[in-house]
């Protein structure tokens, strides 16, 4: 199934998501990694509030290239980053409100399970597509934590069908990568190798 | 004459290539791999992944975020007076007029540079050789890719079939995250750091071509094969083409030893070469 998604995405529109549908999203992505990850892992422990919002969000793991021109911010290529280096740190961000997480390569069960729990879902990206990334960006609406440096700043993206984006783990302890690791060591057994 | 300047303005020139357009060989290989692949979903990521490298190609803007490390191979057919200083003035000047994205960063404290330099980057690969030019070849490496290298030092026992396996489980260990469908840089003896050196350098040839050493030629067939049944697929979502080629190179090594390095380069094969003449003359080229 394909669907259309404005943000802030509910609760029930994510849960209804299954492996395998493919997503589109419209509104605001909110781009963090490994930085802006331990950032807010700090601030949830101080109970500080962040400076952007994380409810029904869309959290992007991706850094983009950008350029300033006439006092304005443009995103020059955006495209995904390795999930995994999250792992630790993601079940929080979706414990406090995270609808749906982009990325790519997937995350561990601890995150499958906060997924599950909360019902959000993990979007994959097609790996390097930044320029077709980058299209799909209309406007910078914001920047926060600048100081952590450009590519690990949080960049708040306004978005136009941000996609395709599949959907490779669902609130239902669905996991394609899991799927296709089970798979693998399966075929690998039967390798001459 | 060939002074700093030009040498700077190769380098600059190199990036641009370098990161905005993917060699004709890998993007036909790509091509190849999106006709015949049969899985749906694994169709549907090549050809998004050909359409972003297309559309990088024609508007000059960097086909992925992650312009990587500058590393650089160089063959020096003679000396040009400041030359590394000069190809990091490149580096900097390239990372600015792209952009490319400020990726290095102290290995500790994880400051950012903030010039795409620091110390011992950009990296530079040096051979000597007696010639008229000196021949530069960049290749942007994503982070991605890199942090699946592996190397193991092999009993000798364990032989060509302890080489294949441990190929075989590197990649099925990295999966999805050096953005496959990759290309696979695997270098079989020297020592432990010419064996990763080798892996590297591997990478820097065409798609298409063997290893002219016809057991290393089958090494690089049987391997390629065994790795695109593995159905990792596009991104580690499933499919018929996990790797478009696997590099092999070999060198001799310690009687005691059998040195195996792997290197990953994502679909996104980045480089670009360009040959300096004394006269000052450039000639780009290399895919």
């Amino acid at each position: 199934m394909e669907y259309r998604l404005r943000t802030p995405v509910s609760k029930e529109t994510a849960k209804s998501l299954h492996v395998g549908d493919i997503v589109f999203i419209s509104g605001m992505m909110v781009t963090a990694r490994d930085k802006a990850h331990m950032r807010m892992a700090e601030y949830f422990k101080s109970r500080k509030e962040l400076p952007f919002k994380l409810d029904g969000s869309v959290v992007f793991h991706g850094a983009p290239i950008v350029k300033k021109s006439d006092d304005e911010w443009k995103i020059v290529a955006i495209g995904p980053t390795t999930s995994s280096r999250m792992n630790d740190l993601e079940p929080a961000v979706v414990e406090h409100g995270a609808a749906a997480i982009v990325g790519k390569g997937g995350m561990d069960p601890s995150v499958l399970k906060a997924l599950h729990d909360c019902g959000a879902v993990y979007l994959s990206m097609t790996g390097g597509t930044a320029v077709l990334g980058a299209r799909m960006v209309k406007k910078v609406l914001g920047l926060e934590w600048e100081d952590l440096g450009m590519a690990e700043a949080v960049w708040l993206l306004e978005v136009e069908d941000f996609g395709p984006l599949t959907v490779t783990m669902d609130s239902r302890m669905g996991d394609l990568y899991e799927d296709v690791r089970r798979r693998v060591s399966e075929n690998i057994k039967g390798s001459r190798i | 004459m060939v002074d700093d300047k030009l040498i700077e303005e190769a380098v600059v020139a190199l990036l641009r290539r370098a990161v905005t357009t993917l060699p004709a060989d890998v993007l036909a290989a790509l091509e190849a791999s999106a006709v015949i692949e049969r899985d749906p979903t694994a169709k549907r990521e090549l050809g998004l992944m050909v359409e972003n490298v297309k559309e990088a190609g024609s508007c000059t803007l960097p086909m992925c975020q992650d312009t990587g490390l500058p590393v650089f191979f160089v063959k020096m057919g003679f000396n040009v007076p400041g030359f590394e200083e000069a190809v990091a003035r490149g580096v900097r000047r390239a990372t600015e007029e792209i952009p490319m994205r400020k990726n290095v960063v102290h290995p500790l404290t994880r400051k950012n540079t903030g010039d795409n330099t620091g110390k011992r980057m950009p990296y530079i690969y040096y051979v000597y050789e007696d010639s008229d030019h000196i021949e530069m070849t960049v290749m942007p490496k994503g982070g991605g890719a890199e942090n699946m290298s592996a190397l193991a030092m092999l009993l000798p026992s364990q032989g060509i079939n302890g080489v294949k396996r441990f190929v075989l489980d590197t990649v099925v260990k990295a999966g999805g995250k050096p953005c496959p469908p990759v290309i696979l840089g695997v270098g079989i003896g020297g020592t432990s750091d010419e064996c990763m050196a080798m892996a590297k350098k591997a990478l820097l040839r065409r798609v298409g071509t063997r290893n002219a050493d016809p057991d290393m030629a089958k090494l690089e067939m049987e391997l390629l094969y065994a790795i695109n049944h593995t159905g990792i697929g596009p991104m580690g979502l499933g499919g018929d083409t996990t790797a478009l080629a696997v590099h092999v190179e070999y060198a001799s090594c310690h009687t005691a030893s059998l040195p195996v390095g792997v290197n990953f380069q994502c679909y996104a094969a980045r480089r670009a070469m360009a040959r300096i003449y004394r006269d000052g003359s450039i000639e780009m080229g290399g895919d």
